[in-house]
């Protein structure tokens, strides 16, 4: 009994390309929800109230965790340029070092990791509950628009908390790196601190928290995407979940490529080493 | 003759490849209460999603209250919505609120009340469902049949002419059902709505409906009162009905 193979409807593309349309799939649909969702933003009604509530939970409701990660960050960071640049004894290069490397690039990021992990996921839970017990589909019953509602609110919050929090881990890393350096590692202040003043710009600070507002944005706008197109019950509501923190982190890492790679395509001019 | 309230025409509605509705034809009239009866996944929730606007079908139309919601945008559908409500099969209530904010949410979002009149409005409400007492409690403090019963509340709120229950009952024991029964011809009764009950439970639907239409691979294929259902030769009506009289 020969098996015959099944015939194709015209039109339908061949099995083994699935793992190619898949991603172009859910890009293009994200890209609509993303349109739909900037669309919203600019309608009214302007919901202030739920946007303070997101605020508080995502910006106020992370400090904790932010400022912890950003100590250790901060921490090692010191431990290990002070090894590396005692090799050939830059020590005087360990404080503008670490803080270019916050400023830039370590706290944009392990912030936005942490608001995935936290926010992310708990936004993709909430409103993947929402879908999968018609709470979304009572909200457009009752003449409500679930975006205007619910994604707005949290893609807006998200853009303004995690420059907020990326700051405060910049902060925090900092001390925490001035700390190990200073108190553990013998540097003078002097050492630690003097071409800082040289070598970190005040566009440093402002790249990167344009970098974490755009990433913040994108990864609240993915899980919300996530959460908001779940179905199956509670497993549907895992999956979107998992799906939510997975792609979180995939767009950290692939914006942070390509706005660094825009940013540094036209770099500022910068001062010398200093004295 | 009256015009029918909600009048479907002709309603096809695919996903994909798969044909859910196939020529959907359905009149109900203004005050009546019709149950949809039909298997899980014959499409009872699309075609109750295609009344309520949620849905836009792929040929024919739903015309309710004289207007063809078929073609109309988001906008107008949110207008006309108000004339709506829709009770859902996991009563739907907003975890994160409590029993009055939920019941109050219509109000608060397309009117000027003030605060004292949305809880005397809300009390009126909760009232009819015959509950009392319950504003401040959150849905998860509430038993199944208490939130159904919240769940009409908050479909009733803006006085609708239509009620829609999406299996109301599926789930609940019977003296619950009993009580869910009670509450759907008591909203008809106190209301006078036109009310639209899908259901796969044949006892519940006997009992509250005044039309009882079977719905089958798609199509209507049989539709009356419920006595007439009872002694149907329809082949596929029989086939469902016989599981519950043939046992009782
Ligand atoms: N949004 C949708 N997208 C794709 N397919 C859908 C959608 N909604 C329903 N369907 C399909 O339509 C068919 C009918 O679904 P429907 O929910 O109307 O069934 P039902 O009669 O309400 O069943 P139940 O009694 O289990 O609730 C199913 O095969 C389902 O997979
Ligand atoms: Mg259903």
């Amino acid at each position: 009994m020969a098996e015959q193979p099944a015939a194709r409807a015209p039109g339908v593309p061949a099995a083994w390309t699935k793992p190619l349309r898949a991603p172009l799939e859910v890009l293009g649909e994200l890209s609509v929800f993303f349109g739909q969702a900037v669309v919203t933003i600019l309608r009214p009604p302007y919901r202030i109230g739920l946007l303070f509530n997101q605020l508080e939970f995502m910006a106020y409701g992370s400090l904790f965790v932010v400022g912890l990660t950003g100590l250790f960050t901060g921490m090692v960071l010191a431990l290990q340029f002070v090894y590396a640049f005692g090799l050939f004894n830059a020590q005087s290069l360990v404080g503008a070092t670490v803080e270019l490397g916050l400023a830039r690039e370590l706290a944009p990021i392990f912030t936005c990791i942490v608001i995935v992990a936290r926010v992310g996921s708990a936004v993709a839970t909430e409103l993947g509950t929402m879908r999968v017990t018609e709470q979304i589909d009572a909200l457009e019953t009752m003449a409500v628009d679930p975006i205007n509602y619910l994604i707005v609110p949290r893609i807006i919050a998200a853009a303004l908390s995690a420059p907020v929090l990326t700051m405060l881990f910049n902060a925090i890393a900092l001390t925490g790196a001035y700390g190990i350096a200073v108190l553990v590692k013998d540097l003078s202040p002097g050492t630690f601190l003097n071409r800082m003043q040289y070598l970190v710009e005040i566009h440093d600070l402002t790249n990167g928290l344009g970098k974490s507002a755009v990433i913040g944005f994108v990864v609240i706008l993915i899980a919300a995407f996530r959460g908001y197109k779940a179905e199956g019950g509670a497993r549907g509501v895992g999956i979107a979940t998992t799906q939510a923190v997975v792609g979180g982190l995939v767009a950290i890492f692939a914006i942070d490529y390509i706005y660094t790679a825009i940013t540094l395509s036209n770099p500022q001019p910068r001062g010398g080493l200093g004295g | 003759m009256t015009e029918p309230m909600i009048d479907v025409r002709d309603l096809y509605k695919s996903f994909g490849g798969n044909q859910v509705l196939k020529g959907i034809d359905l009149q109900m009239m203004p005050g009546t209460t019709t149950v949809v009866l039909g298997g899980s996944g014959s499409g009872k929730t699309v075609l109750m999603k295609h009344i309520m606007g949620l849905f836009k079908p792929d040929q024919g139309e739903v015309i309710v209250d004289g207007e063809n919601i078929s073609v109309m945008d988001r906008q107008e559908l949110a207008r006309f919505r108000t004339r709506m409500g829709m009770v859902f099969q996991s009563a739907a209530l907003f975890d994160s609120m409590t029993v009055r904010d939920n019941v109050a949410f219509a109000l608060r979002e397309h009117t000027k009340l003030s605060e004292e009149e949305i809880r005397e409005k809300v009390k009126e409400k909760l009232a009819i469902v015959d509950l009392f007492g319950v504003e401040e409690k959150f849905p998860a403090e509430l038993s199944g049949g208490m939130r159904k019963r919240v769940g009409l509340a908050r479909a009733i709120i803006r006085d609708p002419k239509i009620v829609l229950y999406d299996e109301p009952t599926t789930g609940l024991d019977p003296l619950t059902t009993e009580s869910v029964d009670d509450m759907i011809i008591g909203a008809r009764e106190k209301l006078g709505v036109t009310s639209v009950v899908i259901s796969h439970d044949i006892g519940s639907s006997f009992h509250i409906g005044d039309v009882v239409a079977m719905l089958h691979d798609g199509r209507i294929v049989e539709m009356g009162p419920p006595e007439k259902l009872r002694h149907t030769q329809e082949p596929h009506t029989k086939h469902f009905l016989a599981t519950w009289f043939g046992r009782t």
